[in-house]
């Protein structure tokens, strides 16, 4: 399989609010950024885990929601046409005679001649049911994301949950499906009342069916789910026969591919020196949640300056050849162009 | 002062003590309880501080509200005793407050 690799000055891993103000301080040094993250929009913590809550120690902006700090930081770097690359995890980093290859779980390739990690706490990645044995069906039976609904012609699927992927998945792949039952702990759902609606209506004519209820023990051999056992609303248990299971229970916090990309991690941080906030590999940076130094503070703050310095850093990589001037964004026209303000 | 106690599904119990508004998922992380995860650290938004209340205590915690009963989709093993520990704030009333812990929260 051939595919098209992507060259670019730096690939950032993480659009959380520290992967997005790298992509202003490296802009500002006319360093062109490709930021990739597993979510399907940016943000990272501030959208996934408060987008709705309060953040009072941003300076100079009193109180600030996570989601509103996520759409200023967009705002702020939007001139900078970083390109941004969602629902994509970084799987490795490998070294290359002019920098780094960068591959990503759908086989995305990019080139590049410095890595940030703002990977923070990790990938955000789906909530395993625990329930005994399920690891052996996972990818086989059990899946917690659709990449190809080819997968799902002529399947007997189970969808377990009442939230926006459920519903979505439970419309998308009913046409494709031999058969579809969603099975959910109660009759609300906290999804779309669009798509409730729909489901509903699906479950009028008979083209889905609904049961109320959870998962409790799996069944099949060999990794193929032959059904579950499911203990009903009214706790009396029932068998359900199936083929693949998608269960939907949300997100949480994985450190994921990281560990595997031969840094020093220190309890699952990677160690970075204070001056560029480089990794133990030359050219490989940390900002973000996700490094640790002597004194560190996992706060944004805290990671926006990381950002900076880094970008000093990072600029002599890309630009061996030219002398970096220290200038204000409040004086410098060069800046302000770049900033399409001037 | 307000004592709370957690069990664990080994049955280890945990008695520790909060001070009035805390709520109980703070009084766990606080006291290293184990097996309280809290990653969204009490925005609602995760499920990974899910507990069951004892009995004796489900009138004096109340139900959940509709955000929490929402949130509680995203839990597991889901039962009619079931809290968000981010959500019960903690009260002189409920000094001996006593909930279990789920074997696993994901
Ligand atoms: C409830 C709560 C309240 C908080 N309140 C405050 C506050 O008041 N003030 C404050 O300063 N901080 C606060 N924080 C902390 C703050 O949110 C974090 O410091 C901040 O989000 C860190 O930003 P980051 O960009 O380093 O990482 P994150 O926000 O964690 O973003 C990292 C991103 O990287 C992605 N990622 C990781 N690995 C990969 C991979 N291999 N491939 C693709 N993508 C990957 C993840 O999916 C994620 O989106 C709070 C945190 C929580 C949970
Ligand atoms: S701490 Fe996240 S929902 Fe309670």
């Amino acid at each position: 399989m051939s595919v098209d690799v992507i060259k670019t000055d730096v690939v950032i891993i993480g659009a959380g609010p520290v992967g997005l103000f790298a992509v202003f301080e490296l802009g500002l040094l006319d360093v062109k950024c490709h930021v990739i993250d597993i979510l399907d929009r940016p943000g990272g913590q501030c959208a996934e885990l408060y987008p709705e809550k309060p953040i009072y120690d941003i300076p100079a902006l009193p109180v600030v929601t996570g989601q509103q700090l996520t759409d200023q930081l967009m705002e702020q770097i939007e001139p900078f046409g970083a390109e941004y690359h969602f629902n994509e995890q970084v799987d490795t980093i490998e070294r290359i005679e002019d920098g780094f290859r960068v591959g990503t779980d759908t086989g995305m390739q990019f080139e590049c001649k410095v890595v940030v990690i703002a990977a923070g706490g990790g990938s955000f990645t789906p909530k395993r049911p625990p329930l005994p044995g399920i690891e052996a069906y996972e990818g086989t039976s059990v899946f917690y994301s659709v990449r190809k609904m080819e997968a799902f012609k002529d399947k007997d699927v189970l969808i377990v949950g009442g939230g926006d992927s459920a519903l979505d998945w439970t419309l998308n792949l009913q046409p494709v499906a031999k058969s579809l039952t969603l099975l959910h702990r109660r009759s609300e759902f906290r999804a779309a009342p669009a798509s409730v609606q729909k489901m509903l209506e699906l479950v009028d004519g008979g083209d889905i069916s609904f049961k109320l209820g959870q998962v409790t023990t799996l069944h099949g051999d060999n990794a193929q789910l032959t059904g579950v056992t499911v203990k009903g609303a009214d706790g009396s248990t029932f068998e359900h026969p199936t083929e693949v299971m998608l269960p939907f229970f949300g997100l949480t916090m994985k450190l994921g591919p990281v560990a595997n990309w031969g840094l020093n991690l220190d309890e699952n941080l990677i160690p970075v020196d204070t001056e560029k906030f480089e990794t133990s590999e030359k050219g490989i940076f940390a900002i973000g949640d996700i490094n640790t130094y002597p004194g560190k503070l996992k706060l944004i703050l805290s990671g926006f300056h990381e950002a900076a310095l880094m970008a000093q850093a990072a600029h002599r990589i890309v630009y061996p050849d030219k002398k970096l001037i220290f200038q204000y964004t409040t004086s410098s026209s060069s800046l302000q162009k770049k900033l399409g303000v001037k | 002062m307000t004592k709370v106690t957690f069990i664990q599904p080994d049955g280890t119990e945990n008695t520790v003590e909060a001070e009035p508004g805390m709520t109980l998922m703070e009084a766990a992380v606080k006291n290293s309880v184990r097996g309280i995860a809290a990653e969204c650290g009490g925005a609602c938004s995760c499920a990974t501080c899910h507990v069951y209340v004892e009995d004796a205590w489900r009138e004096a915690t109340g139900e959940p509200e509709a955000m929490e009963e929402d949130m509680l989709d995203f839990a597991f093993d889901v039962r009619p005793s079931s809290r968000l520990s981010c959500q019960i704030k903690l009260t002189e009333e409920l000094d001996g407050l006593t909930v279990r812990i789920p074997e696993k929260q994901f």
